[in-house]
């Protein structure tokens, strides 16, 4: 059983063709890095995956629950931030607070999430990825604006999804160590 | 569901959209003697329909807080993710934004019938009116707000669009208060409010999927 299973995947924007016949299937453990230069359509797959958008050609199958992470926060900027991921949570029907432990975040419970720094607000967005119990994860540029630690923080917390029997889709430009992953290039 | 609309309901108490329609609507109901004088057999005839076009435009202004925030935070795809659908959403939004600018309103009303000197069953007849006609405009306000989430500068486009696909309402709304005739204007007051609840959570729904690409 495939959580992930792209088949002939091809991808326009903007009238452009960004990629075309495109195959991938993510088993449980499985990991995929998709590489490529800015525009090559790296978060367009992410997006194609996520089912946020449709694509132009092929079949896309998707376990019955992902967790995504992209460039948008989806926090509310007044709350404090344990309420504004217990929001999602509550959603999820999980707890934030081991999630946001391991994220390293677990100080920050009472800090609204407009006085959060760029690094703060990554690694709140890959709580809820953590938090969402979901077996695929899907990350567009997981390491933006991390620092040496959140990175290493990120890298345990995929190691251990992948070792729980989950499966990753991660877009970087930087170096990520997900060992094993096929590697997905674009452009 | 619950969540949702609890979350829309916090939003609105804490971004002001509960709060601005009613301050506007009563300075509106204050400025309003000053344009026409101080005649209260002229306020009093004039006034309910005065009040109906305070609370249109009243309307108009949470139309920028409704979906675009939620749209360009990544809200919607968050929630798209999760397997809600566009259409539950907006029904979500529809309820919370009805629940923190009708009743308001209507609060509101009895303070600007009192400065438009309008008699007490006109008065009662009003908030009758709005009642019933503030779903119906509470659901434009988020078709509105959905169709012009991610353009610039929406405000007077949000004008264009929502005022005149509010004139049943405001037609039977108005026609409502006078004494004569108010049992069929109650009627296609209602009617109209409610095709446009009725439609707006998938005209919101389809609008806030298309503004995804």
């Amino acid at each position: 059983m495939s959580l992930l299973e792209l088949r002939g995947v091809a991808c326009i924007r903007g009238g452009r063709l960004l990629f075309e016949a495109l195959d991938l299937a993510l088993e449980p453990g499985g990991a995929a890095l998709v590489a490529g230069p800015n525009g090559a359509g790296k978060s367009s797959l992410i997006r194609i995956a996520a089912g946020l958008l449709a694509a132009a050609a092929g079949k896309v199958k998707r376990a019955s629950r992902s967790a995504l992470a992209d460039e948008g926060l989806a926090l509310d900027p007044k709350l404090a931030l344990g309420r504004a991921l217990g929001f999602w949570s509550r959603l999820d029907g999980t707890d934030p607070a081991e999630a946001m432990a391991a994220m390293g975040l677990a100080g920050l419970a009472g800090v609204p999430v407009r006085m959060l720094s760029t690094g703060q607000r990554k690694r709140a967005a890959l709580a809820r990825v953590l938090a969402s119990g979901a077996p695929l994860w899907l990350l567009d540029e997981p390491a933006n604006g991390l620092d040496g630690d959140g990175q290493a923080r990120l890298e345990a917390a995929m190691a251990a999804h992948r070792a729980g029997g989950g499966a990753i889709l991660a877009a970087s430009h930087q170096p990520l160590a997900l060992p094993g992953a096929a590697l997905v290039a674009l452009g | 569901m619950s969540a949702l609309l609890l979350r829309e309901l916090r939003l609105a108490a804490t971004g002001g959209s509960a709060i601005l329609p009613p301050v506007f609507f009563l300075l509106v109901a204050a400025l309003f003697p000053f344009a026409i004088g101080p005649d209260s057999a002229l306020l009093a005839r004039t006034g309910g329909g005065a009040l109906w076009v305070a609370a249109l435009l009243a309307a108009l202004l949470p139309v920028e807080r409704l979906v675009e925030p939620d749209r360009a935070s990544g809200v919607l795809d968050q929630l798209a993710v999760r397997g809600l659908s566009e259409e539950s959403v907006a029904l979500a939004k529809l309820a919370g934004h009805w629940l923190s600018f009708g009743p308001p309103l209507m609060f509101a009303a009895m303070p600007a019938a009192a400065l438009l000197k309008l008699p007490a069953p006109m008065l009662a007849r009003l908030e009758l009116g709005l009642l019933v006609g503030t779903p119906g405009l509470a659901a434009l306000t988020l078709v509105v707000a959905a169709l012009t989430s991610g353009l610039r500068s929406t405000g007077a486009l949000a004008g264009l669009l929502l005022l005149p696909l509010a004139v049943p309402i405001l037609v039977f709304g108005a026609g409502l208060t006078e004494a004569s005739g108010s049992a069929g204007a109650l009627k296609l007051l209602a009617a109209a409010s409610l095709l446009l609840v009725a439609i707006a959570p998938f005209a919101a729904g389809a609008a806030m999927r298309a503004a995804r690409d």
